[in-house]
């Protein structure tokens, strides 16, 4: 099943209730999702630097020793602030190095994703349980992904949550299973994605980054996937600037997106759009099957 | 259940009576429903609750004043239910009898299995709308999605709009009437002579729906069986 939801914010003035309105509509989508969770949040940029975001596999890692570690390896100044056992590590020099460095180098971690704006966070569990602890209502930002996953692909572990990112500042949330992803992995590989999991999410998101760092644009990649995916999905992807939803063209995956001139919304289902301000007047629809939906903020 | 609700359970047919559900559950407001033998109801804040007046077997009236989830009014017999919003996957879906009015679009697998009754959406329906219908008569004042009347057996589906890829694959003895454009016909379906009982069929269909001579029956075309899939035919094979 899965639960999904996402907000696109336009006005500025309700950057402050991002994180509260992600957290209400993600609690609606429980019941879709109840054996783990996670969010991507979009907040305002660092100004060049970079943040990795990473979660604990092993719980006696200690992010301090981290921290010291990466910055000697690179050479940059790091910094690093914790959020149970998630840690957001701030380097001013080369994010994508830093994060394979990370990946090759400290097993007891999960890196959860690399850009200027995007933070993700993950955990196991009921997701209302992983919001609060996560503290996913105090949140302010430009745009953010959530996700509640019934597993039916790969085991119930941070690993296996979504969203998952591979490139700088893009990530994507997946309801459904892809059924080429084993072969098109290796195929990414070769163009140099670097994966931490054998889940087939994590192969769309490294589609998507690879497309896009060979010059695609966000709509142009997802165009590109309908003809290189193979599967059932129904995907919500953030970039720095831009929310773009696709359907598989059997679209058996459930969607609604609602839009007013304050935000743009997407929900499983509408209860998880129900409590958005504004949802009365809003324009709501069905996305069409194999049609790509995008926004980008100007 | 609160001692308001018991007695508004126990009162006789009322006109009106109000169930909100930011204030009772979704159990009460269906307990409330299937147990009324008459009278009217107006359901408030549905905010996309699933399953809202599903199984109703009374010829009661139900206003329903939102979006709602999957499957409301699901199993209906003989109820008349308008949901003043859109409505979310398998509303309708196996409906018995009754009317069942949506007033915005329709999510997949509208009218989904239905057996008898009307089911009329004034906007669009998506994907796989009265698929496996058998004997329902839904009417769609927009488009629809792909894979309609997917293995539909009996009943009648009037599309207003276009319809969308794979119409009437594998159908049966179901009718459809499409006066715009359809994408693609499914495996086995094909467009048919309309001839003056279907047009009367038609016709009567429109009245039902609230839909005035304004619509002509001659824009339609009817699509059916070619009755080529019945028996297992080799030269099919690739079809099955």
């Amino acid at each position: 099943m899965c639960g999904i939801v996402g907000l696109f914010l336009k006005d500025k003035a309700l950057e402050p209730e991002l994180g509260r309105l992600t957290a209400a509509m993600l609690h609606e989508m429980c019941g879709r999702g109840p054996d783990s969770a996670g969010f991507a949040v979009y907040g305002t940029g660092t100004g060049g630097a970079s943040k990795i975001c990473a979660v604990k596999r092993l719980a006696t890692l200690d992010w301090q020793d981290v921290t010291a570690r990466l910055a000697r390896a690179t050479g940059s100044k790091v910094t690093c602030e914790t959020i149970e056992d998630h840690a957001v590590l701030r380097i001013e020099g080369d994010g994508a190095k830093a994060r394979t460095w990370l990946i090759e180098n400290v097993p007891e971690a999960t890196v959860l994703s690399e850009g200027e704006a995007i933070e993700i966070y993950k955990g196991v569990g009921d997701p209302d349980a992983i919001s609060a602890r996560l503290r996913l209502a105090s949140f302010s930002g430009t745009h953010a992904i959530g996700h509640t996953r019934m597993a039916t692909e790969s085991a119930v572990t941070i690993a296996g949550s979504h969203p998952f990112s591979t490139g700088r500042d893009t990530c994507l949330v997946h309801n459904g299973s892809l059924s080429n992803h084993n072969r098109l992995r290796e195929t990414l590989r070769r163009h140099g994605e670097r994966f931490q999991t054998e889940n087939d999410t994590e192969v769309a998101a490294g589609y998507l980054s690879w497309r896009m760092r060979s010059g695609d644009t966000l709509e142009q990649a997802l165009e590109h996937a309908l003809d290189d995916l193979d599967g059932f999905y129904t995907f919500v992807v953030g970039t720095r600037d831009g929310f773009a939803v696709l359907r598989d063209p059997v679209a058996c995956k459930p969607a609604v997106m609602a839009e007013t001139d304050e935000w743009v919304a997407f929900g499983s289902e509408f209860r998880a759009l129900a409590a958005l301000p504004g949802i009365d007047g809003a324009r709501i629809w069905e996305p069409a099957p194999a049609t790509v939906y995008a926004w980008t903020r100007s | 259940m609160s001692p308001a609700m018991d007695g508004m359970r126990s009162a006789p047919a009322t006109r009106n009576t109000r169930l909100d559900l930011a204030e009772l559950t979704l159990r009460q407001v269906n307990e409330t429903l299937q147990k009324a033998e008459a009278g009217d109801f107006v359901i408030t804040h549905p905010r996309g609750a699933h399953a809202l007046g599903a199984g109703l077997m009374s010829p009661i009236g139900v206003s329903i004043e939102g979006h709602v989830g999957y499957y409301c009014g699901g199993m209906n017999q003989h109820a008349n239910i308008v949901i003043n919003g859109n409505a979310g996957t398998g509303v309708a879906e196996n409906m018995m009898s009754g009317r069942v009015h949506v007033k915005g679009d329709a999510s997949q697998s509208a009218g989904a299995t239905g057996c008898g009754g009307l089911l009329v959406i004034d906007g669009n329906a998506s994907a796989r709308l009265g698929i496996s219908l058998r004997g329902l008569d839904i009417v769609v004042k927009g488009s629809i999605g792909h894979m309609a009347a997917f293995m539909a057996q009996a009943g009648n589906i009037v599309v207003l709009g276009d319809a969308g890829d794979a119409l009437g694959d594998s159908i049966y003895e179901a009718r459809l009437f499409v006066r715009g454009k359809v994408a693609s016909l499914g495996t086995d379906c094909i467009a048919k002579e309309m001839r003056e009982e279907h047009r009367v069929l038609l016709r009567g269909l429109l009245d039902a729906a609230g839909i005035g001579p304004e619509v002509d029956v001659a824009e339609f075309t009817r699509y059916g069986s070619a009755r080529t899939l019945y028996h297992f035919h080799i030269d099919n094979l690739g079809s099955y």
